[in-house]
């Protein structure tokens, strides 16, 4: 008998539905952090950052949502993270504690290139959390993207698809 | 006496019978050099002569006996001293005594069982050879000539297709499917993945071939997986509803049929690994075990015969006994 030609023809698929072909694609998410803002006087000035959301994914309660955060909250947020879920969580942009050392030529943490440094890293630090689906699951993420405030009393839990 | 380099000593030289027309198969040595030996498959004969070659002729060869073995034997490298013989055929050519002058043995081991293939791997070794040894008061003189063995199998009567629906929940879904669970070394893989779900951003797929050499037993198991092929099918977000097709040839790899508990000492087993990577490299995957078995080649009785198969993969008939007539005055009509 002659040696067979293997049959390489594709499975049968079914034709896809064109709404889902051409409409909008379920894991739309953007997160952005800009306009940073010094507020406060003196020794007691700190920086804030703006956190904007947008998704349509059901797992966040807001379709659109605008918060703003300090690098301590986010510091906040990666601490819990760790503790609270098994996701490796990425560096934060550093903490630059010599920049906060008196008798400095330039601005220190206020510095407009070191604030947008650290904008930058702040940002890639929320995309790359906040696609991850575990820590999706976290309250403290949900919290801190879309709350009003971050409440560092809160109850750590899980949250599920809203 | 070969105290002092005068003593006589010997080469040896195995030669088989059928060395002019035996096969030979390309088989990976322990350093990853490639050789040719000569191919065996189980129950075949192995017959040859034992040419026993005296260095300085005239001069008297004493020896305790002359015989040659046939081994198949496994080879644990953490464990090299303890070589495991699943096969011990020893055949004795000569009574001890002494040879005047060269001379040649024959020998026969008649349909040798050779129960399990060839393999050189990261941990073990499974390997056959002959042995042909003349024993001497103080040091042996003996000489190996490896072969290889390749166990046959037939198309599987039962072949079911792999098809199973994974994923992360609410965030993404896939239903996966393989045309076979059991491949030959030369086939091909047909399958498809079907997105049902897709709350992730996507940027390519892949899948890999991971062959897994498993040795030791009980609590001294220990893995050795190798990735021997990755092969990108999909770049770019899918989106739900989508089909992604899977074609891979496997004659382009290097893989061994699957091999479970030889002789209960190892098993290299091979693994398809399904694998989604998101836009932050975070890796989803999912592995599922196929079976890998060796196909026999047909063999080519003659020329027309080639050449029925060859017209009909150009023409499309399925009857190679309507070519055969074809070929021979007929009018093609």
């Amino acid at each position: 008998m002659a040696d067979a030609i293997a049959d390489t023809r594709r499975l049968f698929t079914k034709p896809q539905n064109l709404n889902d072909a051409y409409g909008p694609p379920s894991n739309f998410l953007e997160i952005d952090v800009s306009n940073p803002e010094t507020v406060g006087v003196g020794r007691g000035r700190y920086t804030t950052y703006e956190v904007r959301l947008k998704t349509n994914l059901p797992i966040f309660k807001l379709k659109e949502s605008s918060v703003r955060r300090r690098y301590s909250d986010f510091e906040w947020l990666r601490a819990e993270l760790e503790r609270e879920s098994k996701v490796v969580v990425p560096p934060l942009p550093g903490k630059a504690l010599f920049r906060q050392l008196p008798f400095r030529g330039d601005d220190g943490i206020f510095d407009d290139s070191f604030i947008e440094e650290r904008r930058q890293g702040l940002e890639q630090f929320l995309n790359k959390v906040a696609g991850h689906p575990l820590a999706q699951n976290e309250r403290c993420l949900h919290m801190f993207l879309q709350d009003e405030s971050v409440d560092k009393n809160y109850t750590p839990s899980k949250v599920r698809q809203a | 006496m070969s105290f002092f380099g005068f003593g006589q000593s010997a080469d040896i030289d195995i030669v088989l019978n059928d060395a002019e027309t035996r096969k030979k198969a390309e088989h990976k040595t322990e350093d990853g050099r490639k050789d040719k030996y000569f191919l065996f498959y189980d129950g075949e004969t192995v017959s040859g002569k034992v040419n026993v070659n005296l260095k300085y002729p005239g001069k008297r060869l004493e020896h305790n006996g002359i015989k040659i073995e046939f081994v198949g034997q496994i080879e644990l490298y953490y464990d090299r001293g303890n070589h495991h013989e699943f096969v011990s055929l020893v055949k004795d050519l000569a009574r001890p005594g002494e040879l005047t002058q060269s001379q040649t043995f024959d020998f026969e081991f008649t349909h040798v069982e050779k129960p399990y293939e060839s393999y050189t791997g990261q941990n073990v070794k499974l390997r056959y050879f002959l042995r042909a040894t003349v024993g001497r008061r103080l040091n042996d003189v003996s000489k190996e000539l490896d072969i290889v063995v390749h166990t046959l199998s037939t198309y599987p009567e039962l072949n079911s297709s792999i098809k199973m629906e994974v994923g992360i929940e609410d965030c993404l879904h896939i239903e996966f499917e393989y045309n076979k669970s059991k491949y030959h070394l030369k086939d091909v893989i047909v399958g498809k993945i079907y997105f049902l779900l897709v709350r992730i951003k996507i940027k390519h797929m892949e899948i890999d071939i991971i062959k897994r050499e498993t040795t030791g037993t009980g609590p001294n198991v220990y893995h050795e997986n190798d990735t021997i092929a990755k092969y990108e099918i999909m770049d770019g977000a899918p989106v739900r509803g989508e089909s992604i097709p899977i074609r891979l040839f496997l004659a382009g790899y290097e893989l061994t049929p699957t091999m479970r508990d030889i002789n209960k000492k190892f098993s290299v087993r091979y693994y398809l690994n399904l694998v989604l990577i998101d836009e932050e490299e975070r890796r989803y995957f999912k592995q599922q075990e196929i079976t890998l078995w060796r196909k026999g080649d047909i063999v080519r009785k003659s020329m027309s015969h080639q050449a029925a198969i060859a017209s009909q993969r150009f023409e499309g008939s399925s009857n190679p006994e309507r070519t055969l007539s074809q070929n021979s005055d007929e009018d093609k009509s």
